[in-house]
């Protein structure tokens, strides 16, 4: 007697939907910390920002913006059958997440270079609001940073499977789970980028 | 049923699938080779708790130093609550007969998604070994009780790292089996099972599902915060950086409340199974049991400020939550009321699991009165950190999803194992239990209302005679466990073969042969009438 594995895309569609709004209330935890403290420190919230670069913000969100529109490209082409056009996308889709990480380190290793991280004498001497400032950054950037890797793992398996044809024009959920996953990370940082580079 | 003579499956007891021995549990997807195995790291985990607790009441049957030092003390009721919140009673009924019965009881062969309700289970003994190995690693262990307060929680130097990370894996496996569950009752209920044809354990399950869905993630977060903190020092919640120690209570709570539904809702399950079976009679006011588990799950969110009454919060968020907590009691009430309506002109069939379920309806009324206590703000400042709250919390979630455990346990023992257990030895060890339980923590509320302060391994002379009494009822408690406990493996060699419904029990788990063959239904079958239907 063989257990019949049955397949249903809706089911795994909405487990990846409940599982995304698992994701937005981790984040939501922050975002209220984040009010709290900006509630507190009106004053140095504002002045810490102008030290962020808007310029690399905008890049890095022009970035994922377009990284997400490549990825909803790439299931069209799966459903269109055409796997060379869905491979490229997804490809497209790797690079632009890994020149999102490429600006981000960049942007960490100037603040790090100024002593500006958490737990520095230097950024102590600049108030608790700038404190609170900074952990908040790092903490959230760091945590959406990481998204981004387990997004880029994901999308590579993902594409490693389309190579195998192991994702195909009739089975393409995991494909579109990834996306769902990759549109929540790019949704995070289009609340991030405003919180920390906009709001001046 | 008529399809029973056709049954050529093996039961899942049987079938062991492409592995062996060992191997056919730790790696098996089947939802009822899972529940098992959490039933088993389950009862592990609590025997650990129950002899830290049994140890703790030791210690206080004297004032001063009894058989430990403060630190020791302080040590083993961080380690007790930890285990038992997380380990215990959150996973408790959800991932043990949720994870078994769910899937039958709304036809269908497993859960939506099988791998996943593994991994769950892995999660879950990766974070309770976690917490295990904190206390023999680092500089001492953790000893800041199972609410990891800031600012000491970063500031001991006990060995808190794998202690909260082992609690943000438990929650990750909480939320996994929520997330499961949702989609297994959305999906795949049998053709004709429509929502309100739905019992009333899934439907306890799934409201619980949301709890642990939209609640859990916050004390992730939380947790990731106070590891953070420790580790890169960035300010959250420790004053002298600016942060906050204050909103740390608020972000703990907002899930360690809504927590404590995700207790005894499936409890509550369980006892609406329960009450009509040995009652031989449709559940009374099935669509308010619906509706108020439902209640119970969205007001819950709300009232987290309940445990914070003393902390410092303006006087609107007082009377605020105090009025919420006092709301979130009504659908409690409402599903006393039902369950007590049911029994009313019914030939009730006194049995083991209506004995538990009848010990649950006096233990949780206690333990929902003294709530209400808590809840009113000026008897609150009296109460606060007393052992009045010790007492309250350990009628309600010891009592409450316990007594539950211990009822389902018994319900749907001969459907798991496919043997009856001694009746006889079942009932002598809930009447020991009872009797200690309720020597052990009834003590307590008097103890608590002449002000003798929870999480302190020392008290004054004037505790000691109710201390006395407490400790006893512990060692009381403690024996009574064991003869139940004994008494279900003993059963398992002795005990007589079970018939498919023992019970006379109308839910479709009844329907099929026990223990349950591999795929559950060899038909999934097609559900006419509502649950609990009796003549």
């Amino acid at each position: 007697m063989i257990l019949v594995t049955h397949r249903d895309d809706l089911t795994s569609k909405t487990g990846m939907w409940l599982f995304l709004f698992t994701e937005m209330l981790l984040f939501g935890g922050l975002f209220i910390v984040y009010s709290v403290y900006r509630y507190r420190n009106p004053v140095s919230f504002h002045l810490a920002a102008h030290d962020l670069s808007v310029a690399i913000g905008t890049i890095n969100t022009i970035i994922l913006l377009v990284s997400s529109t490549t990825i909803a490209m790439s299931i069209t082409a799966i459903q269109k059958k055409n796997k060379k056009l869905a491979l490229l996308l997804l490809g497209m889709t790797i690079v632009l997440g890994l020149a999102f990480l490429v600006n981000k380190y960049f942007e960490w290793g100037k603040h790090i270079k100024e002593h500006i991280y958490p737990g520095s004498s230097v950024l102590a001497l600049r108030g608790h609001g700038d404190v609170l400032f900074y952990g908040l950054y790092f903490f959230m950037t760091g945590l959406h940073a990481l998204h981004i890797i387990i997004g880029l793992v994901f999308i590579m398996v993902i594409t490693a499977s389309i190579l195998r044809d192991k994702i195909n024009s009739e089975n393409y959920v995991l494909l579109e789970n990834s996306g769902l996953y990759w549109h929540l990370v790019d949704l995070i940082w289009i609340f991030l980028f405003p919180l920390f580079y906009l709001i001046t | 049923m008529s399809t029973q003579k056709g049954f050529e499956e093996p039961s899942y007891l049987e079938y062991k699938g492409k592995y062996k021995g060992i191997f056919s549990w730790i790696l098996s997807t089947d939802h009822k080779r899972i529940a098992i195995l959490y039933l088993f790291s389950l009862l592990t985990f609590f025997a650990i708790g129950a002899t830290l607790g049994l140890l703790m009441k030791l210690e206080l049957i004297a004032p001063g130093k009894t058989i430990m030092t403060a630190q020791t003390y302080n040590a083993f009721f961080t380690l007790h609550g930890i285990i038992m919140i997380f380990a215990v009673v959150i996973p408790g009924l959800p991932a043990v007969f949720g994870n078994f019965f769910l899937p039958i009881m709304i036809g269908a062969k497993d859960v939506a998604f099988p791998r996943l309700n593994l991994l769950s289970w892995y999660f879950y003994v990766t974070g309770v070994s976690l917490v295990l190995i904190s206390q023999f690693t680092g500089q001492g262990p953790p000893d800041t009780g199972w609410t990891f307060y800031a600012p000491y929680s970063f500031r001991t130097t006990g060995n808190m790292l794998p202690a909260v990370f082992g609690a943000f894996v438990l929650g990750f496996s909480s939320i996994l089996t929520g997330l499961n569950f949702l989609v297994t009752i959305h999906r795949m209920r049998a053709p004709g099972m429509t929502w309100l044809r739905m019992p009333l354990f899934p439907w306890t399950l799934y409201a619980t599902g949301w709890v642990q869905l939209l609640a859990t993630p916050i004390i992730g977060i939380t947790l990731l915060m106070i590891v953070a903190e420790r580790t890169l020092h960035i300010g959250f919640f420790d004053p002298t950086l600016g942060g906050d120690p204050l909103l740390y209570q608020h972000l703990f709570w907002t899930y360690s409340h809504p927590a404590v539904y995700i207790m005894i809702l499936p409890a509550m399950g369980a006892i609406s199974e329960i009450i009509p079976t040995f009652c031989h009679k449709t559940i009374f006011g099935y669509k308010f049991i619906v509706a108020s588990s439902i209640a119970i799950a969205f007001v819950g969110y709300f009232i987290w400020g309940h445990h914070m009454f003393t902390s410092g919060m303006s006087g609107t968020a007082l009377y605020t939550f105090s009025l919420l907590t006092f709301i979130v009691a009504i659908p409690s009430a409402v599903k006393v009321f039902n369950w007590i309506s049911t029994m009313h002109k019914a030939s009730i069939d006194l049995q083991t699991p209506f004995f538990w379920a009848v010990g649950f309806l006096f233990v949780f009324m206690i333990g929902g009165f003294s709530g209400l206590i808590l809840g009113s703000l000026a008897t609150n400042i009296h109460l606060h950190n007393t052992h009045f709250v010790v007492a309250h919390f350990h009628f309600i979630v010891f009592g409450g999803t316990g007594y539950a455990f211990f009822g389902a346990m018994h319900y749907w023992y001969p459907k798991i194992t496919g043997k009856m257990y001694d009746s006889r030895w079942a009932n002598t060890g809930l009447i020991i239990f009872f009797a200690g339980f309720i020597t052990l923590y009834g003590e307590m509320f008097f103890l608590g209302m002449r002000g003798m302060p929870r999480r302190y391994y020392d008290y004054d002379e004037i505790f000691h005679t109710g201390n006395i009494f407490s400790s006893l009822g512990a060692v009381v408690m403690y024996f009574g466990l064991a003869v139940i406990i004994i008494n279900l493996f003993s059963s398992l060699r002795n005990g007589a073969k079970a018939p498919s419904d023992p019970w006379g029990g109308k839910t479709l788990e009844w329907t099929i042969p026990s223990p349950p063959p591999v795929e559950n239904f060899e038909e999934i079958p097609v559900v006419t009438k509502g649950p609990y239907n009796y003549k």
